[in-house]
């Protein structure tokens, strides 16, 4: 590794050290809370990127990985130890992701998306028919416990995990091979790369993340339900985020969890009638002024502004 | 339930899938925009009938033909100054699909919030016509009964409009080939905001109709819009009339399941109808190209 | 004594006398200038439907009447202090809820927390609400967990009932019609695929095996379903003198208006929530006569009469028949409670609300184990007024109407 690369993963380090001291002297709920949902988000949009981003797979399947690990907290959270409630999630994620990932990949552009829209509700409502017809019990009580600290510290680690990762492909062949079906998967194919087993590995590495996250976040609603554990809202908050940091670059997705996190938060508290015409709003301008996101355009600057 | 009531069932079922899909259709097929605020725009035109007949007395039958034009009008200024800039930058090419699904996103959730506003989170619903009719022994109500027959009167004129028509020609073009379009003397840019203009028409219609049966609120739009989607992408983007038989696949589907296996799976097949269709026929079972 | 030391011990007498006389003085000028009440609800999303029929206008309602009587009464400081109000809007969002009261709670720092609409978001919030020691009155939340959930948060107060407690009322009022001979024992059943409608659902499988009924059709059916002539069909074909239908407003509504058309016409028919609400009176009108649902009011009593008088001219339409009135009761339990501590002392409010009993307008109210007991689980439409049915034994209930008329169309 060159030196800068040392440097780089030691500023890491040391910004994780200092992120994990928070709720040590922060003792007040709401600002802990709030952290909670900045780390969350920034998991779902790190873990977005990380196959929408190099792959420009446009996906909202989101909820239904972090919807399916919400359950398996539910469903396992008072029987089983911690760890193996998230292993299980992990597993359950995993092989979700593979059965779809294999199934669907050929599908591009709009389609995809779609898809995934489509995939979130149709586990929201077989999970429904399961729970009302097989375990006649639709509304889990999650009495896991687990303060709002645990739940802080492991989304911190997920949060490490996932840069980490994503920090570490861009470095190996398999980045390599994604920088090239990005730019033009015509190109990959016939340069020899197996553009499928690439997808989906990325694509199951994502929704294993989405997963455990939301087995993570559950103890949080004591009260369980489908509608509430596959909420879209929670696909598109992830998706506008990652757009709007830039899906392409590590740190893209911290970018724009953080911000819209914390703008969420504020026109919440101060706007509660409007708050849908804001977001709205805050949306479209997005979209229409920077569309490639926070980082795109301060790539874009550094290169104007360097004096070239 | 014999074999009548349920080819009447699924029928007008389908019908109303048939018709809401129809102009998403047009606005996907033609104008290449995929729009997340479709489903607003069909409960706006619901909260107007709904206005109309409790506060101001008017019949839903003028109301329905009071909203095609001003349904166009919106819809066609909607692609106008929010949708234009983005083909422009785009070049109307497959980022042009991604970028009109975020920017329709964001409207949805502009329109929603408005109305939110303005008639709060409540349900709304008035009656209208839900007398029963019987049909060869059968029972089915009349506002629902009138849904297939506009379903099905829109369809073919539409389809007339389409084929017989040197405008439709030309609408038919551009979904085709949009790029060519223009060897041929086409302004592509008229023509899709024309048919933006008229899926606005056809979804405002769709609106009116749905009101006299369905409570609705604020919220209920994504669900049609998705209800929406899955029939258009069944169909076959741009296809008029594979829109309408896709819908009634769906009402037949959602109705047989509802019947003989367990009606708790009904959107459940929905959802494996659609995936299954996108996954084995992308292009969906009739085709593409607006026929 | 030195002269020195007889004016030292002077002024400390006099002192102590001031200070006696004037100290109550000084603490009335101590009192706080508002009673800062906060709600998280949903003003957006899946939920605020149900919110605006029974929770949003109850606390309007609630805060605009003793605002006009110039606040609170706080005995303490001899005053009456105005209520200021910090809302949120939780979109509908277990997530949001809790950040929300979270926030009302340690950042706004508001002295008592109202809560949202549905099982779902008072069960989310529950846990906040113990942390931070405020009361929570549970009115719109109907769960078979709330003595389990009562154990475990001393500051939770259920007030809507198990879903047990419905079921079980409902169906031993059925026997009682049976054995009377104005029905037979079969039951058709459908529920929405949602916590209220499983529960209910469970309870009752349990209860028709108990006293003696066989469920000839039960089905669950999906949030969102457009359409319900497949299932209403096979019920008719099914010949069963009961029909319920534990649903949600939107399908309630179209539950009704497809059984009209399709000419289903049990002798006892049972619906959802919705039923209670004024929509369901103003699109049905007189076709509601007969037909049952959860919740119920004593229309007769002055105080019933009072309040929806009172509702209607705050907000514009009427309350709902189900959880308004045990909304508005909670909100009485509170105010009470607090008027009688004198103060605002979240501890000794909430051990009132806990061992008090209060005057509301369902009448005299005291919780057992933190846990209504004394509600109307099963109500009907009579003559355009939804009264209470069951339990038969509780003062005002009507005798119910069956068969139900048929439908004319």
């Amino acid at each position: 590794m060159s030196r800068r690369d040392c440097l780089a993963w030691g500023a890491g380090a040391l910004a994780l050290a200092g992120l994990a001291t928070v709720p040590r002297w922060m003792h007040n709920d709401y600002y802990l809370s709030l952290l909670i949902s900045v780390l969350m988000y920034s998991v779902l949009a790190s873990a977005w990127a990380l196959f929408s981003g190099p792959t420009r797979y446009v996906s909202l399947a989101t909820v239904a990985f972090f919807g399916v690990g919400a359950y398996t907290t539910a469903v396992f959270g008072e029987s089983l130890p911690w760890a193996a409630v998230l292993l299980i999630a992990l597993g359950v994620g995993v092989a979700m992701a593979l059965v779809v990932g294999l199934a669907t990949l050929r599908l591009s552009g709009v389609y995809f998306v779609i898809f995934s829209f489509g995939l979130a509700e149709l586990t929201k409502q077989l999970v429904t028919w399961w729970e009302v017809n097989i375990t006649k019990d639709l509304g889990r009580y999650v009495f896991v416990d687990i303060t709002a600290q645990d739940i802080y510290w492991q989304l911190l680690v997920l949060l490490a995990l996932v840069l980490g990762l994503r920090a570490w492909i861009a470095r190996t062949r398999l980045g390599l091979a994604l920088r090239v079906i990005g730019e033009d998967e015509t190109v990959a194919v016939h340069v020899g790369i197996n553009t499928t087993r690439v997808k989906v590995l990325l694509f199951t590495l994502s929704a294993a993340f989405m997963t455990v996250a939301g087995a993570i976040m559950a103890p949080r609603w004591t009260y369980l339900d489908p509608t509430i554990a596959f909420a879209p809202a929670i696909s598109f908050q992830t998706l506008i985020m990652a757009l709007l940091g830039g899906a392409g670059t590590l740190f893209g997705p911290l970018l724009g969890a953080v911000p819209l996190v914390l703008l969420f938060e504020f026109l919440s508290a101060n706007f509660p009638n409007h708050f849908a015409i804001l977001v709205g709003l805050v949306f479209m301008v997005i979209v229409y002024a920077v569309p490639q996101g926070i980082s795109g355009w301060l790539r874009r600057r550094k290169h104007h502004g360097g004096g070239k | 339930m014999n074999l009548l009531d349920i080819l009447l069932a699924g029928s007008t079922l389908g019908g109303l899938y048939g018709l809401i899909a129809m102009g998403l259709t047009l606005q996907y097929g033609v104008a290449r925009i995929m729009n997340l605020s479709y489903g607003e725009f069909l409960i706006a035109p619901a909260f107007l009938a709904y206005l109309g007949v409790t506060a101001w007395g008017l019949p839903p039958l003028l109301l329905l033909l009071l909203v095609l034009p001003l349904g166009f009008v919106v819809q066609w200024l909607v692609y106008q100054l929010l949708l234009t800039p983005l083909v422009r930058r785009t070049g109307a090419g497959p980022a042009l699909e991604v970028d009109s699904i975020l920017a329709t996103f964001g409207l949805m959730f502009v329109v929603q919030g408005v109305m939110m506003v303005a008639f709060g989170g409540n349900y709304h619903s008035y009656s209208y016509l839900s007398t029963p009719v019987q049909v060869l022994g059968s029972t089915v109500a009349a506002n629902r009964l009138l849904v297939l027959g506009v379903a099905i009167a829109l369809g073919l004129g539409l389809y007339l409009l389409l084929t017989r028509t040197r405008m439709g020609t030309v609408v038919r073009a551009v979904s085709v080939a949009p790029r060519f379009a223009p060897l041929v003397g086409i302004d592509v840019r008229f023509t899709a905001a024309l048919a933006f203009g008229l899926g606005g028409s056809m979804v405002a219609a769709s609106g009116v109709l749905v009101s006299m049966f369905l409570p609705f609120s604020a919220a209920m739009g994504t669900m049609f819009a998705m209800k929406a989607l899955i029939v258009v992408i069944m169909g076959g983007v741009g296809n008029l009339m594979g829109c309408l038989l896709a819908g009634m696949m769906l009402g037949f589907a959602e109705t047989l399941v509802a019947t003989f296996i367990d009606p708790g799976l009904t959107l459940a097949v929905n959802y494996a109808l659609f995936l299954g269709v996108l996954l084995l026929r992308p292009t969906g079972l009739f085709g593409k190209g607006a026929r | 004594m030195k002269t020195a030391s007889k004016r030292f011990w002077l002024r400390q007498v006099t002192a102590a006398a001031a200070i006696a006389t004037l100290g109550p003085l000084a603490l009335a000028q101590e009192a706080p200038k508002s009673v800062r009440i906060g709600w998280a609800i949903a003003k957006t999303g899946h939920n605020a439907g149900g919110t605006a029929a029974t929770v949003m206008p109850n606390y309007q309602l609630w805060v605009k009447e003793i605002n006009a009587a110039g606040g609170i009464m706080l005995k303490a400081y001899g005053k009456r202090v105005p209520i200021e109000v910090v809302e949120y809007d939780d979109r509908s969002s277990t997530e949001e809820a809790v950040r929300a009261t979270e926030r009302l709670m340690t950042q706004d720092k508001v002295d008592f927390v109202l809560p949202p609409w549905s099982t779902g978001s008072n069960l989310a919030v529950g846990p906040t609400y113990e942390k931070h020691k405020y009361p929570l009155l549970a009115a719109t939340a109907v769960t078979d967990k709330a003595p389990e959930l009562a154990k475990r948060w001393k500051h939770a107060f259920f007030f809507l009932g198990t879903g047990a407690g419905y079921a079980e009322s409902l169906v031993s009022y059925l026997e009682s019609a049976k054995k009377e001979g104005k029905i037979g024992n079969k039951i058709a059943m459908i529920n929405i695929a949602d916590g209220f409608g499983v529960e209910l659902a469970n309870a009752t499988r349990k209860a028709a095996k108990q006293h003696g009924f066989e469920l000839v059709y039960d089905k669950s059916y999906p949030i969102g379903t457009q359409d319900m002539t497949p299932l209403l069909t096979e019920i008719k074909s099914k010949n069963a003198d009961v029909f319920i239908a534990y649903s949600y407003p939107p399908d309630t509504m179209l539950i009704t208006e497809q059984s009209r058309i399709n000419a289903l016409n049990p002798k006892v028919m049972f619906t959802g929530v919705g039923t209670q609400f004024p929509m369901f009176k103003a699109k049905f009108g007189a076709a509601t006569e007969g037909i049952m649902a959860p919740g119920g009011v004593d229309f007769d009593a002055p105080a019933i009469k009072d309040y929806f008088m009172r509702h209607k001219a705050s907000a514009g339409y009427e309350p709902d028949r189900f959880a308004s009135t045990i909304q508005y009761t909670t909100l009485q339990v509170l105010q009470q409670a607090i008027e009688r501590v004198g103060r605002i002392d979240r501890a000794a409010v909430t051990q009132e609300i806990r061992t008090g009993t209060f005057d509301t307008i369902i009448g005299p109210v005291k919780l057992d184990n933190q846990m209504l007991t004394k509600l109307w689980y099963v109500g009907q439409w009579q003559n355009g007024e939804f009264y209470g049915i069951a339990p038969s034994n509780r003062a005002g209930a009507k005798p119910a109407i069956i068969p139900k008329p048929a439908w004319k169309n």
